[in-house]
């Protein structure tokens, strides 16, 4: 990149399933609060510009826009809202920064999903209106088809998606910020009830309250304010086409796409070899499977047999999803990448605890904005 | 086949009239509970009780009204509830004389802007003024909040029917 950029500041809040006892605004100031407090800046003297993610139907109000900057002490700043998925966001205040206009740039994403009391309607009503919704399919059957397309092309089982389920909850148990954390087995995975077959409900990411701020300042500047800068390497970012009824069903090819772009820009020829771990979508399970294909951490149709043999695991050769992932932690709405990114920050520091993962240099935050969607964002992050 | 197609640019009341142009229509099922939160919790308990408060901030030491957790000039948490009175100075208003789907109203609908006494200034809330002829109506006005009974009140910010003109 034609600027180093890097994380100063990591905050958090909430991360449970409700938050009934805070309002947004107030979920969103404990989270800002506590970013700021770890990279010593004062939001009303120090930071540049601010970046929100968010999507009006997720708020409940329209424009939500104009709601943010109040808990985020970005009162008359700049402030721009992206409708996208939270390492898009982010992906928007590196940019800003790399312009040279400005040197500290500040990233929040948030989830109230408790307040949405019809979100599977609200999920629904990102299907195409003419040729899709009037069919009256509940939205999680798109990843009902796309799992079974997944699983006949590369000839992934049930039991290793299942893998992903119980490995991810059992993370979540060693970190504290996450609500599923659970012991569950391979076999209670396959017995769950089933949403839309093939998929399971336990293979399906329960939802979660929170918010996630980071900081982000240009190289100089990141060098003085922190002792230990996670620097952004590389992002990237892509789209597929809509169209439920020619996309390619089996192949997240817009997880490839965004993945190419950011390990070209962070210089990396070898994501298997150069990257130490990574936090990546599992929305639903065979998600974090035919992510970690398509952004060429294995071949495809292996990722499963590497869940199932361990290799992910949080003691393998090349754990994913630590934290728990969405699996674990609950899914965030479109802060969900920043909990992928919060967790890569953690790892990078030295700060997970339990759970922290030797010798981690070089990490991968991969976000998905779910179904129907298939837009999705990487970031690479170092020490 | 021509009859299935638009003849031209332009839409004659017969390609509508006769199905050619197609429509979808869809009615959104979005439904939300927001969390108040704190500061916006209690000050809706204390509408039940015909009260306003604030809250304080104590670095630019304004009383901030509707209540909030954090004063978004200073960025730090507010540290105390205020008591404020019900009544207050209109900061500004307006005739409203439309509805939402731009009938014209007879009565005009007077929203108003009020400065809270006992909050800061440039603090009010918004809400509707009544029992005041709307040419009197003026900057400055005095006013006071006009409460529901008692047993009318469910913490909501209509708790107050309006504000009318105090005669001092
Ligand atoms: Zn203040």
């Amino acid at each position: 990149m034609i600027r180093d950029v890097a994380i100063v500041g990591a905050g958090w809040s909430g991360f449970r399933s409700i938050t009934p006892e805070l309002s947004h605004k107030e979920l969103m100031y404990d989270a800002a609060v506590r970013a700021y407090e770890d990279a010593g800046v004062d939001p009303r003297r120090d930071i540049d510009t601010f970046v929100t993610v968010g999507e009006d139907y997720h708020e409940g109000i329209s424009i939500f826009d104009e709601y943010v900057p109040d808990q985020l002490g970005a009162v008359q700043r700049p402030v721009q809202s992206i409708a996208g998925e939270g390492i898009q966001g982010l992906a928007a205040a590196v940019m800003q920064i790399l312009t040279g206009r400005f040197d500290i740039a500040v990233v929040e994403g948030h989830s109230k999903a408790s307040n949405i009391l019809t979100l599977p309607y609200i999920l629904a009503f990102a299907m195409d209106p003419v040729f899709n919704r009037p069919l009256g399919v509940h939205p999680y059957a798109i990843a009902g088809m796309e799992m079974l397309r997944y699983l006949a092309e590369t000839a992934t089982t049930p039991e290793e998606c299942a893998a992903v389920v119980a490995k991810n909850r059992s993370n979540a148990l060693f970190n504290p910020l996450a609500g599923h954390g659970a012991s569950i087995s391979i076999d209670d995975v396959l017995t769950a009830e089933p949403i839309a077959e093939p998929l399971s409900r336990l293979e399906c990411a329960g939802h979660s309250d929170g918010s996630v701020v980071f900081v982000l300042a240009a190289g100089e500047t990141a060098r003085v304010l922190s002792d230990h800068p996670i620097w952004i390497r590389g992002v990237g970012w892509a789209n597929d086409t809509f169209w439920l009824e020619s996309r390619p069903w089996g192949d997240a090819r817009y997880a490839r796409a965004a993945g190419e772009m950011a390990f070209r820009t962070a210089g990396i020829k070898s994501p298997a070899k150069e990257i130490d771990f990574a936090e990546i979508d599992d929305t639903f399970a065979y998600k974090e499977l035919q992510h970690l294909e398509a952004l060429g951490f294995c071949s495809r149709g292996s990722a499963g047999e590497w869940t199932l043999e361990g290799g992910t695991a949080l003691g393998g050769e090349f754990p994913v999803n630590p934290s728990g992932g969405a699996l674990g932690e609950g899914h965030l709405l479109d802060a969900t990448g920043l909990a992928r990114v919060l967790e890569v920050v953690l790892q990078l520091r030295g700060q997970a605890g339990q759970r922290q993962i030797d010798a981690a240099e070089v990490g991968l935050a991969f976000g998905w904005r779910g179904v129907p969607t298939t837009a999705g964002a990487a970031v690479v992050l170092s020490n | 086949m021509d009859e299935f197609v638009y003849d031209s640019v332009y839409l004659s009341s017969r390609d509508l009239r006769e199905g050619r142009v197609l429509f979808e229509t869809w009615q959104p099922n979005a439904q939300y509970a927001w969390d108040a939160g704190v500061a916006i919790s209690r000050y809706l308990q204390e509408f039940k009780a015909g009260k306003l408060i604030g809250r304080s901030c104590p670095e630019c030491s304004r009383v901030l009204v509707p209540p909030r957790m954090f004063c978004e000039s200073c960025f730090c948490p507010t540290d105390d509830w205020v008591t404020l009175e019900d009544t207050g100075t209109v900061l500004t208003f307006s005739r409203c004389t439309i509805t939402w789907d731009l009938v014209q109203l007879e009565e005009p609908q007077m929203p108003a802007v009020i400065e809270i006494d006992g909050a800061s200034p440039g603090m009010g809330i918004m809400h509707m003024l009544g029992e005041v002829d709307p040419e009197a109506l003026a900057i400055g006005m005095r006013v006071r909040a006009v409460w529901k009974p008692a047993d009318e009140r469910t913490g909501s910010v209509t708790d107050i029917a309006y504000f009318k003109p105090l005669k001092e």
